[in-house]
């Protein structure tokens, strides 16, 4: 075709060629966010959620009262990055242990658990050690959760 | 976890493993080239599900009618497949995506597969993906597969191009019987639902749109008469008429070819709708640093908007595909 001079910046990268084994076109994180169990306030987690969907990500919420066999399927289902719980119960020490192993058998530990509440520290260690990714605190910033899950995300790695 | 290729899921998704299911729908929404082979594999085993469109205004009470609807159908023994739309965010690109708030119930049972799905800046009510993710779970064995669009205005009318039942929500109080014979979003209604008929001013809703159907518009679906079906959650009503009226749209679509004509209908829109993709990602990809040059003449108003495009579509080449 003739360069005619308004269209004289050819210089495109080469069309990819490879293969490349991960879904690079359109990488958007999805992340579930759930209240399990007795607990109502949802003022917190309707926070994060819309934090993480302004830093672009697609955000699923669940609603109040789920139990972890939902959060689990709906996961499974959506094809989750992250599960996000919102805890303000106390139940945590029995939620967190039962997500995981559901999300094993499930053959889904692909997908990261992280939470957030009012959690005493000894028991953040507990939690961490049974593999749950990381908590967040009541006086975490917004910012911190945004790139906290980013982080976690690229050390999982592709899938 | 290693990576599972996509042709790999393929046997899986015909099985109607969950978690392959799943992870092909991300594949697929996500445009992957990786998976591109897998979709064709799954389009020539997909073509048994009955797919059903649900669109409606915002607030129509889409989600609420769809979690009713399913547990309706599960009475009948059917597996259902859906896909529950929210829009993006315009400016981050991010979505919030509640529509299983509502589905609670459905949810947990194996028989029901729920995928939220945001638009991805598509425009028409769906989303990016969606045509793609109604063939995984067609091939998965879902006997119904369930459309729920984004919450649409008066003009996004896609949902009719993409299945072979559309039902239209339309909520009590929203207009007048001059909004009833306006062009767009009624005219593609083959089933219509006045939602939340607890409250006073639904009759009204009813009436309009069944005067609306008796001055002929009706014609534009064949010899089908469309029915106006009133439902109301509060009052748990009319839900099995509602799924009555869909399996006798079912049944009308599959005697004579009327089906295959539907199918018909909706594969050209696919076969065009996927050239223009091609096209578009080749215009983006190839016009790089292109447009600040035109850019300037325009605003210096020595090229018009229209030749500016010309020239820029002149070195497109169609060949060059990734």
């Amino acid at each position: 075709m003739e360069n005619d001079g308004a269209l004289g910046d050819r210089a495109l990268p080469p069309a990819r060629k490879e293969n490349i084994p991960m879904t690079t076109e359109s990488k958007v994180i999805r992340v579930l966010v759930a209240k399990v169990g007795l607990d109502g306030h949802d003022r917190g987690v309707k926070i994060v959620a819309r934090t993480l969907r302004d830093a672009g990500m697609e955000v699923i919420y669940t609603g109040l009262h789920r139990t972890p066999e939902e959060v689990v399927d709906a996961a499974v289902q959506e094809d989750v990055d992250v599960i996000g719980i919102s805890i303000l119960s106390g139940a945590h020490m029995t939620v967190f242990p039962r997500l995981l192993k559901l999300l094993d058998e499930r053959g889904a530990k692909d997908i990261m658990v992280v939470g957030g509440g009012v959690i005493p520290d000894d028991e953040v260690i507990q939690l961490k050690n049974l593999g749950v990714k990381e908590i967040m605190l009541q006086d975490t910033p917004p910012d911190s959760i945004v790139a906290m899950i980013r982080r976690i995300v690229v050390e999982r790695g592709p899938r | 976890m290693a990576f599972v290729h996509s042709l790999n899921l393929v046997p899986r998704v015909l099985k109607g493993e969950v978690n392959a299911v799943a992870r092909l729908l991300t594949r697929a929404e996500a445009g992957s080239h990786e998976c591109r082979p897998a979709l064709d594999e799954i389009f020539r085993r997909a073509g048994r599900a009955h797919i059903i469109g649900i669109t409606g205004v915002p607030g129509s009470g889409k989600s609420t009618l769809v979690a009713r609807l399913v547990a309706a159908i599960r009475q009948t023994g059917r597996r259902v497949g859906i896909v529950a739309i929210d829009p993006s965010s315009p400016f981050s690109g991010g979505a919030i995506l509640g529509d299983r708030i509502r589905m609670g119930a459905i949810a947990a049972d194996p028989g029901v597969y729920v995928r939220s799905m945001a638009t991805r800046g598509a425009l028409g009510g769906l989303a990016r993906g969606t045509l793609e993710a109604i063939d995984v779970l067609d091939a998965a064995g879902y006997e119904m597969v369930i459309i729920e669009t984004v919450g649409v205005g008066q003009d996004e009318v896609e949902v009719a191009r993409a299945t072979h039942t559309t039902v239209v929500v339309s909520a009590p109080g929203l207009g007048d019987d001059i909004q009833a014979i306006k062009a767009g979003i009624l005219e593609i209604a083959d089933i219509h639902v006045v939602s939340k008929c607890d409250r006073s001013d639904a009759d009204k809703t009813v009436a309009d749109l069944k005067n609306m159907l008796s001055m002929g518009l009706a014609s534009a679906r064949g010899s089908w008469q469309v029915p106006v079906v009133p439902t109301s959650a509060a009052r748990d009503e009319g839900v099995a008429e509602l799924v009555a009226a869909i399996d006798r749209h079912w049944t009308f679509l599959r005697e004579g070819n009327r089906l295959e004509e539907r199918r018909r209908l909706i594969n050209e829109r696919r076969l065009l709708k996927a050239g223009e993709e091609i096209l578009r990602d080749q215009f983006v990809r190839q016009r790089n640093g292109q447009v600040l040059k035109l850019l300037e003449q325009l605003q210096a108003r020595t090229l018009s908007p229209r030749t500016a495009a010309e020239r820029l579509l002149q070195d497109i080449h169609p060949g060059d595909a990734p």
